[in-house]
């Protein structure tokens, strides 16, 4: 006798279970909302991209052309896969020291995986990711980019 | 108001006007091979097209929507595609039957089309053992599958077709089972019949909860004869790239896509016709006005809104449920269905005895 409730009862569940599951596929299916899939190129005006996407490396400038990195070279150490290669140069500032700044901090797009290891550990924060994902070029060379604007000044008060 | 008996009565009398008995007859049966050509291309094209939407939208996708709008025509782009694909032809592979294989599925299925009552009047051929031949010529497609699997010379293949074989062997039982059900209920195999005895009521609805049950046990058994998801074990993508039909390309693959197809609107049409009143309107008891409203829609649109109702269920079947193990197909055939199949036959038969149903 127990053994047909139990096979009763194994039917009843397993047939309870299958509706639920089927009511889960069904919600999906009358709610077109919950459509994730962007149209992508046509939706290009309108997209945007998360907060946290990495798309590029740059290096932020303010508007008086200013930006925070000291060339350091603390990303180009950390950069696993040799991105990065931060040339520096010696500069005299206004109260007669020689300092260290950089010259040019050169990234090569094309080499690089996204590992976000030069952001996470510039101790300046000089360096973040762009949401920009549209990185196709007809050369190669285009892919090899400087962050640094050209005359550009270090920030003030960073160091 | 739709009967189509004295148009088809007509067009036959005028051909025998013209000609000869035997001519008669030869160009009969061409316009009805041709019409149901057509009706099977379209509601093949239709049919893929339908999944690959549901399916989209089941797992909050969009599925297709760059080939005219919203996609409509991407069927018809992929079966140009499809007939311009390479024959390849196969090392080792039995000729013969490599090629008769994909012909033996689709002949099953344009079987099974034609002992399908469309509306009143609109049928192929009407026989008195309507049920018994429709499980008969369905159950043939499976001859095709195990020759495809077998010439192939491929060790998927031949997995997949056996696992086939195993699948339909068991499932037709239960198949068959579950319309006897209904037969018992309306007392005749004849599948025109079986419509008219429908026409106070559905036999889902009259044959109370032995009806519901052998509606559910046809719908999961049939999915299994047919081959889905989640009962796709012959073609298993993961385990055996494509089963029966790795081999096959071009055109011969699209027969049997297109046979896939088929066979789940065939299915779909008798689990309408048999179930769910075929073309027979929905009538509530003395509603006169409503009934008159319902008998207003054509037969053949309620017929076609029938048969897509149980297809969608099937598609949703497909895209929620996982793939069965091999040994869990044939528990719960052996196990659950058939014994719950065979009590429910029993309950119906006392059911019908005691006059209990409507």
């Amino acid at each position: 006798m127990r053994s047909i409730i139990n096979y009763l009862k194994e039917i009843v569940q397993g047939v309870w279970s299958l509706l639920k599951g089927m009511k889960v596929t069904g919600s999906y299916f009358v709610r077109p909302g919950t459509i994730v899939t962007q149209k992508y190129p046509d939706n290009r005006k309108s997209l945007v991209m998360f907060e946290r996407f990495k798309g590029e490396v740059v290096m932020p400038h303010n508007d008086k052309n200013e930006h925070k990195c000291t060339g350091c070279g603390i990303c180009e150490m950390n950069c696993p896969n040799g991105t990065i290669e931060v040339i520096s140069k010696t500069i005299i500032t206004e109260d007669g020291k020689k300092k260290r700044a950089v010259d040019k901090h050169i990234y090569r797009l094309g080499m690089c995986t996204f590992c976000a290891l030069c952001v996470k550990t510039c101790p300046f924060g000089a360096l973040a990711f762009s949401q920009e994902f549209e990185h196709a070029v007809f050369n190669r060379a285009l892919l090899i980019k400087v962050l640094n604007k050209p005359d550009s000044q270090l920030m003030k008060g960073v160091e | 108001m739709y009967d189509f008996t004295p148009l088809t009565k007509w067009i036959d009398a005028s051909l025998h006007n013209a000609m000869s008995p035997f001519w008669t007859t030869i160009v009969e049966m061409l316009i009805v091979g041709v019409l149901i050509l057509l009706f099977y291309a379209l509601i093949g094209l239709f049919l893929v097209y339908a999944e690959r939407k549901v399916c989209a939208f089941m797992q909050n996708r969009l599925g297709p929507n760059r080939v005219g709008p919203f996609g409509m025509f991407q069927t018809i782009a992929d079966l140009i595609k499809l007939l311009f694909v390479e024959l390849v032809p196969i090392k080792n592979a039995d000729k013969f039957l490599f090629n008769l294989a994909p012909f033996i599925v689709i002949t099953a299925s344009f079987m099974a089309i034609a002992a399908i009552p469309f509306a009143k009047g609109l049928h192929a051929i009407d026989l008195n053992i309507g049920v018994f031949y429709v499980i008969a010529v369905s159950a043939m497609g499976v001859i095709g599958v195990l020759l495809a699997g077998w010439s192939s010379n491929n060790k998927y293949s031949l997995i997949g077709a056996m696992r086939s074989g195993a699948q339909i062997v068991s499932y037709e039982l239960s198949v068959g089972l579950s319309l006897i059900t209904i037969v018992v209920l309306a007392g005749s195999m004849q599948l025109s019949e079986i419509v008219e005895a429908q026409s106070t009521g559905w036999f889902i609805f009259k044959g109370h909860i032995p009806a519901f049950i052998a509606f559910v046990i046809f719908l999961i058994s049939s999915t299994a004869e047919t081959n889905r998801g989640p009962f796709d074990l012959a073609e298993a993508e993961s385990e055996l790239t494509a089963g029966y039909h790795t081999e096959y390309s071009g055109i011969k693959f699209a027969f049997f896509f297109l046979a896939e197809y088929m066979n789940m609107f065939i299915v779909a049409s008798i689990a309408a016709t048999i179930f769910l009143g075929g073309w027979m309107p929905f009538h509530v008891g003395h509603w006169d006005g409503f009934n008159g409203v319902m008998d207003f829609i054509p037969p053949f649109i309620w017929y076609i809104v029938k048969t897509f109702f149980v297809v969608f269920l099937m598609m949703w079947f497909k895209w929620t449920f996982p793939r069965l193990r091999i040994d869990q197909l044939l528990t719960l055939e052996w196990k659950y269905l058939l014994p719950i199949n065979l009590v429910n036959v029993l309950v119906m038969a006392f059911i019908v005895l005691m006059g209990w149903h409507f």
